[in-house]
């Protein structure tokens, strides 16, 4: 799950992370009041104005902007909201800008970077540093990995104080830099762990010409697995950056993806629905979604993914591939007849279930006269959905 | 042959009296596997599916001989029950649960690391070795004896390659999930490894998917250190990169882990890559000397 910068800029303060002073303005009438805040808590005129949405690269797209005094701030904050921002992560049609961050200026000395991110290979969480700071991370690594300090934190002893002076004067931090570092990287690896986080960027992470450390973005995302034992992160939750088929998929606890192609996709288990889109993909068609409609799934859970499916008018055609195991294919064939008959079909529909009481499921489909094309295996049934979707 | 179960593997249930973990012991049994016990804490003394149950593992393996077990417990104990197998000595771990959260998984992969106990999952199908064991939810009579190894982080798609290798009339010796979860216990070198140690296995089918670099290490395993034909397929090759395709642990992260990448360093490797999941049984057996 992702949050907005100032979402986590809030939540790591908690932690003792230093932030710059801000507050955010979900509307252009919230907008005022929070320069002013700003304005009043630093006693500067200096305001910046940034842009909340879930892509990187805002500054670059136009979303950060600093304004000298009120007026301009005002004027800046009218010109980012609503805008639709277009960064390298947000695709071309970009996003539309309903959040904004007022924030203090900040005299920036050093632009540095830390993220906590999981190392699969240790299975360790890992603290990156680098002094590249305002660059992404995956572009130091590809073209100068020597700037990326790494230190991994074994789980039996936690971070150490010795790890955080290691990073601290790798970064070449001096005088009281060096005690905000180390208690700036203490309190994220804290926070990280606290709050079961799968990602905590801070990028850049600025030395202040006074000497101060702190974060002066923060992208964090929360381990998925790991959200009920935080019920409160659910409301940061920002349905506007969600896509409305994956919010109504999630209600029925389906794993779905939206995609850009014109066949719909229903699979049991992520790695089938993965090969399944891969082999539309290798007969020439373009698969319209992921959908994983999981090991128990009910014939409800079917059909709401049928109309999930159904809803995209992009749809020229859909495929099922099942393969029964927990599942069996009865019940998937009794809730496609079910969705058929509910929500109509208005393009085709080619079954290939295999596994569990799979010669009962193809019966059920056989005898309810709905138009649907059997598919005796896997790569049948793409080359079958590709070209009835033609 | 096999490896990690037999024909002696001797199998405790944790969460044997859940609805999930009642339906898969009862499966288990019909294949004939030598189910022993179960644990749930607060019943022991009771009996479920005809097998004594404990409140805790150790009680259960002092009391049944128990070397392996397989976990049926909601995520929020899924860890716990991992470590309490480990401490009581338990030789083979399987966890099913899907939706442990990472970073208890970062504290019983730091305690495996130390131990004798090997762990399969967690989210993962289990393991079979057709004809002696069953381990886990996977549906028994698509597997056919035979010795062609399998090693897959899927689920449903693992099954897909057996079904094709049976139609095939290729049986197995092994079959195993290793699971989509981004830490978890036995990786594919570690399959391989013991594959290729295994008399009874002589060559191997890898279903892997994209994100990580796990299939980049095995491509390297195989091609220094494996005699033994092996054949794969990677899924996820239409994936876009940042979002999480269903599995924990599949996900293109910032332009790494693509199936791209992956199948040119497992064919880099010797290894046969079918190029669609339709082709993977047919790709083992093209290998196959």
């Amino acid at each position: 799950m992702k949050i907005h910068e100032y979402q986590g800029k809030e939540l790591l303060k908690r932690y003792g992370v230093a932030v710059p002073k801000g507050r955010p303005a979900l509307s252009l009438g919230e907008v005022d009041e929070a320069i002013r805040w700003v304005q009043k808590e630093t006693g500067s005129e200096v305001v910046v104005v940034k842009a909340q949405i879930h892509a990187g690269g805002r500054g670059k797209g136009g979303g950060v902007k600093v304004a000298k005094d009120f007026a301009d701030a005002q004027a800046k904050a009218r010109a980012i909201y609503g805008m639709q921002l277009v960064t390298h992560q947000t695709g071309p049609e970009g996003k539309q800008v309903k959040r904004l961050l007022i924030e203090q200026g900040v005299d920036i000395d050093r632009e540095l970077y830390v993220g906590l991110v999981l190392d699969r290979i240790s299975g360790r969480v890992t603290v990156m540093a680098s002094t590249e700071g305002g660059m992404e991370i995956e572009e130091v690594a590809a073209k100068r990995p020597e700037k990326i300090l790494k230190q991994q934190i074994d789980p039996a002893v936690g971070f150490r104080p010795w790890q955080a002076r290691e990073l601290v004067y790798g970064l070449g931090l001096r005088g009281d830099a060096v005690k905000g570092g180390i208690s700036f990287l203490t309190s994220l690896v804290q926070a990280f762990h606290a709050l079961d986080c799968s990602l905590a960027e801070i990028n850049p992470l600025v030395v202040t010409k006074q000497g101060a450390v702190m974060a002066l973005d923060a992208k964090i995302n929360f381990d998925d697995n790991a959200i009920y034992r935080h019920p409160e992160l659910n409301e940061l939750r920002d349905l506007d950056e969600e896509d409305a088929s994956e919010i109504e998929a999630k209600k029925f606890d389906l794993s779905f993806i939206h995609l850009d192609g014109t066949i719909g996709c229903m699979v049991n288990g992520a790695g089938l629905a993965m090969a399944t889109m891969d082999i539309i993909k290798h007969y020439g068609g373009q698969p319209a979604n992921f959908l994983d409609v999981g090991g128990g799934a009910t014939a409800e859970k079917v059909t709401a993914a049928f109309k999930i499916i159904t809803h995209d008018p992009r749809v020229r055609g859909i495929f099922v591939n099942i393969f029964g195991g927990i599942m069996k294919c009865d019940t998937i064939a009794e809730g496609v007849v079910t969705a058929v008959k509910e929500v109509g079909l208005k393009v085709p529909l080619v079954v290939r279930l295999e596994g569990t009481n799979v010669e009962l499921g193809r019966r059920i489909l056989k005898d309810s006269g709905l138009n649907v094309l059997a598919a005796a295996d896997m790569a049948d049934g793409a080359k079958k959905i590709v070209e009835a979707a033609q | 042959m096999s490896i990690l179960v037999d024909k002696n593997t001797r199998l405790l249930v944790q969460g044997i009296t859940g609805k999930t973990g009642a339906f898969h012991t009862r499966g288990a049994m019909e294949y004939g596997t030598k189910v022993v016990g179960g644990v749930s804490p607060g019943k022991g003394g009771a009996q479920a599916e005809g097998v004594p149950v404990f409140d805790t593992v150790a009680q259960a393996v002092a009391a049944t001989g128990a070397n392996a077990t397989v976990i049926y417990v909601p995520p929020p104990g899924a860890a716990d029950a991992i470590l309490e197998a480990e401490a009581a000595g338990i030789a083979l771990i399987v966890c099913i649960t899907e939706g442990v959260p990472t970073l208890d998984m970062v504290a019983v992969r730091r305690v495996l690391n130390h131990s004798r106990s090997v762990l399969i999952g967690p989210n993962c199908p289990g393991i079979i070795s057709p004809g002696k064991c069953k381990i886990g939810i996977m549906p028994g009579y698509i597997h056919k004896e035979g010795d062609v190894g399998v090693v897959s982080r899927s689920g449903t798609l693992t099954y897909e390659g057996v079904h094709q290798l049976t139609q095939l009339g290729i049986g197995q010796s092994t079959c195993i999930g290793i699971g989509g979860d981004p830490v978890k216990g036995m990786d594919f070198i570690d399959c391989l490894e013991r594959f290729e140690a295994d008399p009874g296995t002589r060559a191997v089918l890898m279903m892997g998917e994209i994100g990580g670099s796990s299939e980049e290490a095995a491509a390297e395993f195989v091609r220094t250190k494996m005699t033994k034909p092996v054949a794969a397929f990677i899924a996820g090759q239409t994936a876009p990169p940042g979002k999480r395709m269903g599995h924990a642990g599949a996900i293109i992260a910032g332009g790494k882990g693509t199936a791209k990448e992956k199948i040119a360093a497992l064919e880099a490797a010797g290894i046969a890559v079918a190029r669609t999941p339709a082709e993977m049984g047919v790709t083992l057996k093209s290998v196959l000397r």
